[in-house]
């Protein structure tokens, strides 16, 4: 179901007995997305820029900076998702199934510039995490 | 060692020539900054700045040698950034149970 940490990129994936169109509305309806995941001020925009607000911990306000990236009704939505000086993409994938939905969430780390063009950092990025996981192979 | 300020940790790895410096130290060990310089394609005084900001983090240690001072990796500074990835791992499954909780509850 889900990776192990350290890798370069975090999946979760769950299948739900509920049709891809009600999953989708939890995605991307404000208050609905409150309900399960954080205080935002999310439209399912392309380009539109929100935050989600969760309570603040030590070392971190709590607040995480995203950008609308891709908006496919019912099917796939992804998100820039920045906070503490480290951007990543939230990236959710709907596949109808006999049952209800397969749903699946890939987060992916590219580095601290989440502006346009993220393809391009992301390679950099990625090859760090990576590795990270062989040098953290080393911690006790 | 005292874990350094997760901030500096991630602003460290944020950049990638500090990143790739950091790995050509994990991956040959101990370098000179000459020798990192020669790795990083940017100048030696750039380089010199990376060091300090890897430092900060206490990413990196140095020693210096006559003339020459030394960096090498301190792999366990990655801690901040381990427990970070392995709290996302649990806040996601998380919050998969809550969204499950409010379709099953909700008819909308």
């Amino acid at each position: 179901m889900t990776t192990t940490v350290p890798t370069r990129t975090l999946v979760i994936e769950r299948e739900m007995p509920h049709p891809p169109q009600k999953v989708w509305r939890a995605l991307t309806e404000s208050p609905l997305i409150e309900e399960w995941l954080m205080t935002n001020d999310f439209q399912p925009v392309v380009g539109h820029r929100f935050t989600f607000r969760a309570t603040p911990a030590r070392n971190w306000n709590g607040i995480i900076d995203c950008e609308v990236l891709e908006v496919e009704p019912n099917a796939r939505l992804s998100y820039s998702w920045g906070s503490l000086g480290l951007g990543s993409v939230v990236a959710w994938t709907l596949t109808p199934t006999e049952r209800g939905t397969h749903v699946r969430m890939e987060q992916s780390g590219f580095g601290v510039d989440q502006e346009a063009n993220y393809k391009g950092a992301s390679y950099g990025w990625n090859k760090f995490i990576g590795n990270l996981e062989r040098v953290a192979g080393g911690l006790s | 060692m005292t874990p350094a300020n997760a901030n500096y940790v991630f602003r460290a790895l944020s950049d990638p020539t500090r990143r790739g410096i950091f790995e050509e130290l994990t991956r040959a060990g101990e370098q000179t900054v000459h020798a990192l310089t020669r790795h990083a394609g940017v100048s030696q005084p750039a380089v010199s700045k990376h060091l300090t900001v890897l430092k900060r983090a206490k990413l990196v240690r140095h020693r210096r040698q006559g003339r020459e001072t030394h960096y090498r990796a301190r792999p366990d500074a990655l801690a901040p950034m381990v427990d970070w990835l392995n709290l996302y791992g649990a806040f996601w499954r998380d919050r998969f149970d809550q969204l499950e909780n409010l379709l099953n509850s909700k008819t909308f």
